[in-house]
């Protein structure tokens, strides 16, 4: 339905946001599915967007790590939502650790994880408080599919897969 | 009597403070990048008129989408108004969601298992 690979600009996401808000109205997805796919859109996106001022910018080997990579697409009664960005590789395995600990929590569980983390968690100065993936794993209802490829002895490239149901 | 009017944007939700009224709106999106900088107002606002407010505030809610980082200061902007409910003032937070948006009712639900103030889920047609 849409990919894109490059630098996250505020821009970029409220046009993408508008470019798959009109494809779900014209696909006349149901109001339900909806909201779901374009709350975890916004969610992925803006993870994007926050991390990016994590890569130094005047890192050579970052240079290519600004790029990101994002994809919609709809297969067989399921919308696949992935994400690919550099991250530091010391930041690997606390990333790893929150998506495990994510992964393993049922449904209820996740919802007072949520709560846990709202009511008690930091908020870094832009505004991510690490909701981010708790929040797309409630709404998608689905464990968060990950990857982390070893680019270099700094950087590894981070990929995540969000699957939503259509039912 | 003071009042705070923030107009709505694709990424920003319209807000309405009547400090004369008593009655707080926050109706549309929020899903800015940047959820801090755009709340700061009305967390100030909010802090100005808890030295002062009525004896009954109404705080309508009415949001379609909003994101983890508006989530953490609407906690912000409920938590001022528990003070006020607190120190003896009555507060009600209605929490709008449509029909068939559970996700925005289990959200209002998660709000309300934090904050000791009185709240009432509205349902709303689409």
């Amino acid at each position: 339905m849409l990919s894109f690979k490059g630098d996250v600009t505020s821009e970029l996401l409220t046009s993408i946001l508008q470019i798959m808000e009109s494809k779900l109205d014209n696909m006349q997805e149901e109001p339900k599915v909806k909201r779901k796919v374009y709350n975890v859109l916004v969610e992925c996106l803006q993870n994007l967007y926050h991390h990016m001022d994590e890569i130094d910018q005047n890192d050579k080997v970052a240079e290519k790590g600004r790029a990101a990579i994002f994809m919609i697409g709809r297969v067989d009664n399921q919308y696949n939502i992935i994400t690919g960005n550099y991250v530091k590789s010391d930041n690997v395995n606390p990333l790893k650790g929150r998506i495990d600990t994510i992964n393993s929590l049922s449904k209820e569980e996740l919802k007072e994880y949520y709560k846990t983390v709202l009511n008690n968690g930091e908020m870094s100065q832009k505004g991510g408080g690490g909701l981010g993936f708790i929040d797309i794993a409630r709404k998608s209802g689905e464990k968060l599919a990950y990857n982390f490829l070893p680019v270099d002895d700094r950087y590894s490239f981070f990929s995540l897969n969000i699957k939503i149901a259509q039912n | 009597m003071e009042k705070l009017s923030i107009e709505g944007t694709p990424k920003t939700p319209t807000i309405n403070f009547d400090f004369g009224s008593g009655v707080l709106e926050i109706k549309g999106r929020s899903i800015p990048e940047n959820s801090i900088e755009f709340y700061k107002p009305l967390v100030e606002t909010l802090e100005k008129y808890s030295s002062k407010p009525q004896a009954n505030t109404d705080v309508n809610i009415q949001l379609e989408y909003f994101n983890t980082s508006s989530s953490k200061c609407i906690l912000d902007v409920f938590k001022k108004l528990e003070a006020i409910h607190k120190n003896g003032n009555k507060i009600t937070i209605n929490w709008y969601y449509e029909q068939d948006d559970e996700d925005m009712l289990e959200a209002g639900e998660d709000y309300q298992a934090i904050i000791s103030v009185p709240f009432k889920m509205i349902q709303v047609e689409e």
